[in-house]
């Protein structure tokens, strides 16, 4: 039951954030809510036993992107942009449209018998992850390296002023 | 009721057409790529949960994720230097307003 | 040598080709090319003539050009012992000229074009005399009336020399055309060109009975030929084109117009003569006497009262090219070709010490001229011998070719005789006219500064002089005189020397010296006097018979107003016609226009608008926004995700 009520817990947390994110007329109260949505995340992949996953996903996006995004937030719009409309004329259909495919998902994954699988996960994830990246997953793990260096370049060039 | 791979698939369901109503609806295209980071989360969560009830054994669904993630930052960052492009360029990152493509 | 006859004329056609190619950069700036040219063929004439002399068969080389029906067209040269002559003539008295061209044209701008045009006149003349058929032969007489139109006309700047260039080319075209009637008809009834077939049929009697329109045929045929003889010759009456192409350089009108051009009507006559002598009852030698005979006097009488030392000599050559006619009219067939060949050489010489002249005193005119006999002593020797030798001096060449001519003709009509005796005569005074006011006396063109002319210039004259005081000797009795056995028409008896008449003809000579010195030397008889004696016909001398105020009269102002009605009917009918033609099809066009601009235009522009059309409904779905795309996507995956539930 811990672990019912800890996932209630962490998915209101998530949802409730991810609505303001999306919501929220402040662009810079959007992307701060990002925070508490992403150490929801963070927080049900512990529940889902992948302790690794959530210390990344805590360092990457709660951490980085977050700070990125509001780092783009100060050099363009230079504020909280309320002096804009933040929504386009399509909210309605949005909302249909989203409100649609949620209807749509949830009674096919409720509608739908998923297969149990057998066995448990290796108590340490971070060391198995660790030696599968060298092993099993090595060229996974060699081009995303080198998809992270092109971006890294790409974005450089991108956002360097030009002469 | 014992917790599930529904509950959590049906969360990251929910998450996912939030980023997707971002998508449709926002003008500023850093909200935008909010809304996809929101929905690259969804589909993390997924990863992770097949993983743990659909797969025990193998640890695939978690190094998706992990790669995912990573991905995710390569995007974030291509992504936000093209708006910074765009507003050195056209003095607005309103998708709505940079149509200069348009014939 | 036989098998080599056709290197004679290919020798000065290379030279040519040369000069046009490289003109300047070939030595001497093309002049020792023209005349290494000219060499080598006087080379392999002169081999073929000594060769000719021992007698024998023909020379021959004939070559299949086509095949005309049921006609072969061969073309072909033959040498027989009149072409070997005038080759011989040709070649060693155009080396000389082309020799002293050298010195005569320094400094010329076009000095090359002017060796080229030389060359080339070589070549179309040895093509002449070497034909051995009608065609060639017309197709050598026609080349060389081009190079004589090139040539007259060379100084094109001076537009007197521009019409003398034209006069001459249109003048003798009139005697070509009948020239041509007559090949045609030739080759009608007989089917052939070459000489010695149309000998072989016409002793047969293959023409004698046929007339044409009343004139019996072989008559007409010889009649024609010789038209073209009298427009090439410069004989009355088409002889007023060769006074007027003096305006070419005297080398040219030593070669082409003294010496080989002219005379190649007197070898045509020579060549064909078997024409004319079956003709009936001789008619057509008749007529070649008395054309002759009539233009040698009477060119004669005009050389007396001319005053430009090139137009004298001019008018001299067509008294003596006359006179070649008339021998030959009077059976003298080896007088006449040897007149021909002496005069070659004397008139060659005196045109080229004319030449010599007026290049020392820039003047044309003798009456400006005097005392050059001191300044240019090989000038006047070589002068004086030449024109001993037209007078008709012996020991001197001309002395014994027109006593020949003056033999034949005391035999057969004494009318004749006693017009070439007066030519004789008036030869002797005009020519002795001009050495004592160029060469007597004193200078009267003051501003002058004689000078002997160089080497180059001088030592052709002396060449030919030594030929006009011995070639004559080949006709000299007490040598035999084996020019009548070279030179000899079978059918015709030689009329036997006769001393008499030498001396009658040399006393004719001496007198009309001894006139000359009265009048122009010790100035005895005024020259005034004697023009108030001749009177009126002093006037019509001096108008020179009033042939080319005839001719504007008569030819040149009809064929202006024809030409020049010709124009109007071509403005008016000829163009009108074009015009209305012009016109009807601009109206079709017109319609064309219309139904182009509506019809198919039409079609093109409704294609087009249904595109545009159909273009601007559709272009609004393109917003050029993305969320309105993304919107799409999304709502589609959602209703292809519905669908794939429902079912």
């Amino acid at each position: 039951m811990g672990e019912l009520a800890a996932f209630i817990i962490l998915s209101v947390v998530t949802l409730v954030s991810a609505v303001v994110v999306v919501t929220s007329g402040n662009i810079v109260r959007s992307a701060l809510s990002l925070v508490p949505c992403f150490l929801g995340i963070a927080g049900l992949f512990v529940l889902l036993q992948a302790e690794f996953v959530a210390g990344i996903q805590v360092l990457i996006y709660a951490g980085g992107i977050t700070v990125l995004i509001l780092f783009v937030i100060m050099l363009t719009e230079g504020g909280t942009g309320m002096r804009f409309r933040q929504v386009n004329e399509q909210v309605p259909l949005g909302v249909l449209a989203s409100a649609a495919l949620a209807v749509l998902l949830v009674v096919t994954l409720v509608g739908t018998r998923w297969p149990q699988g057998s066995g448990s996960l290796p108590g340490n994830t971070a060391a198995a992850i660790g030696s599968a990246f060298l092993t099993n997953m090595v060229l996974v793990f060699e081009i995303t390296s080198l998809v992270l260096l092109v971006a890294l370049v790409g974005a450089i060039v991108i956002a360097r002023r030009e002469r | 009721m014992e917790l599930g791979l529904a509950h959590f698939l049906t969360t990251s369901a929910l998450l996912f057409c939030l980023g997707l109503y971002a998508l449709l609806t926002r003008r500023n295209a850093v909200a935008i790529l909010m809304g996809i980071e929101l929905m690259l989360n969804a589909a993390n969560i997924n990863l992770v949960a097949f993983n743990r009830y659909v797969a025990p054994a193998a640890l695939n669904g978690q190094i998706f994720a992990l790669v995912v993630i990573t991905l995710a930052a390569c995007e974030a960052g291509v992504g936000l230097a093209l708006v910074i492009s765009a507003y050195r360029r056209l003095r607005t990152i309103r998708v709505d307003e940079i149509n200069v493509l348009k014939w | 040598m036989r098998d080599l006859i056709w290197l004679i004329p290919l020798f000065p056609l290379l030279a040519f080709c040369a000069i046009v190619a490289f003109g300047r950069r070939l030595p001497g700036a093309g002049s020792y090319v023209a005349v290494a040219g000219i060499g080598a063929s006087a080379l392999v004439s002169i081999g073929l003539f000594l060769e000719m002399l021992g007698g024998g068969p023909p020379a021959q080389l004939s070559l299949r050009w086509m095949i005309l029906g049921e006609w072969p067209l061969d073309l072909g040269f033959r040498v027989d012992q009149l072409s070997a002559l005038m080759l011989l003539v040709v070649t060693v008295v155009g080396s000389m000229i082309f020799v002293y061209s050298i010195g005569y044209m320094h400094g010329d701008p076009r000095f090359p074009r002017f060796f080229a045009y030389l060359s080339l006149f070589a070549a179309s003349m040895l093509l002449l005399v070497l034909a051995d058929n009608l065609l060639l032969l017309y197709a050598g007489w026609e080349l060389v009336g081009l190079c004589s139109y090139l040539l007259i006309g060379f100084y094109f700047e001076r537009p007197s020399a521009a019409r003398a260039s034209m006069k001459a080319f249109i003048t003798t075209r009139v005697g070509d055309f009948f020239m041509f009637l007559g090949i045609l008809l030739i080759f009608l009834h007989l089917g052939t060109f070459q000489f010695e077939e149309i000998f072989a049929r016409v002793r047969e009697g293959a023409l004698s009975g046929a007339t044409l329109g009343g004139v019996p045929l072989l008559t007409l045929v010889a009649v024609l030929l010789f038209g073209g003889a009298v427009g090439k010759s410069a004989q009355v009456p088409l002889h007023t084109w060769l006074p007027d192409a003096m305006e070419g350089p005297t080398p040219v009108s030593a070669l082409i117009h003294a010496a080989t051009m002219v005379a190649a009507g007197v070898y045509m006559v020579a060549r064909t003569y078997t024409l004319f002598f079956e003709s009936g009852g001789q008619t057509a030698l008749h007529v070649v006497a008395y054309v002759g005979g009539v233009t040698a006097l009477m060119a004669a009488t005009i050389a007396v009262v001319q005053d430009d030392i090139k137009r004298v000599l001019a008018y001299s050559t067509i008294s003596q090219l006359g006179l070649m006619m008339l021998g030959l009219g009077m059976l003298g067939y080896t007088a006449g070709m040897f007149h021909l060949m002496t005069h070659a050489f004397f008139k060659a010489l005196l045109f080229l010490g004319a030449g010599s002249v007026i290049h020392a005193v820039h003047t044309n005119s003798i009456k400006e001229m005097g005392g050059l006999a001191r300044v240019m002593p090989s000038t006047y020797w070589t002068f004086l011998i030449g024109a001993l030798a037209l007078a008709g001096v012996p020991p001197f060449a001309g002395f014994w070719s027109k006593d020949e001519i003056l033999l034949e003709t005391f035999h057969h009509s004494p009318v004749l005789f006693a017009m070439a005796a007066l030519t004789s005569f008036l030869t002797a005074f005009y020519m002795f006219r001009v050495v004592f006011y160029t060469f007597g006396g004193t200078l009267r063109k003051h501003d002058a500064h004689p000078h002997e002319s160089p080497p180059v210039m001088t030592r052709p004259l002396w060449v030919l002089a030594f030929f006009a005081v011995f070639v004559g000797l080949v006709g000299a009795p007490a040598f035999g005189a084996p020019i009548k056995h070279f030179i000899e028409f079978e059918g015709i008896k030689h009329v036997p020397f006769s001393a008499g008449l030498a001396l009658l003809s040399t006393g004719i000579a001496g007198a009309g010296i001894f006139l000359a010195a009265l009048v122009y030397h010790w100035k005895v008889i005024p020259a005034s006097g004697l023009r108030r004696a001749a009177g009126p016909l002093y006037a019509l001398v001096e108008g020179k018979y009033f042939f080319d105020e005839v001719y504007a009269v008569a030819v040149v102002r009809p064929t202006l107003w024809v030409a020049g009605s010709l124009r109007k009917f071509d403005i008016y009918v000829v163009d009108g016609i074009v015009n209305l033609a012009g016109v009807a099809g601009l109206r079709v066009a017109r319609l064309y226009r219309v139904f182009d601009l509506y019809v198919v235009d039409g079609v093109v522009n409704l294609v087009g608008w249904m595109a545009k059309a159909m273009g601007g409904v559709l272009r609004y779905v393109q917003t050029g926004r993305v969320e309105n795309y993304l919107l799409a996507i999304a709502l589609g995956v959602i209703v292809l995700a519905a669908a794939g539930l429902l079912r």
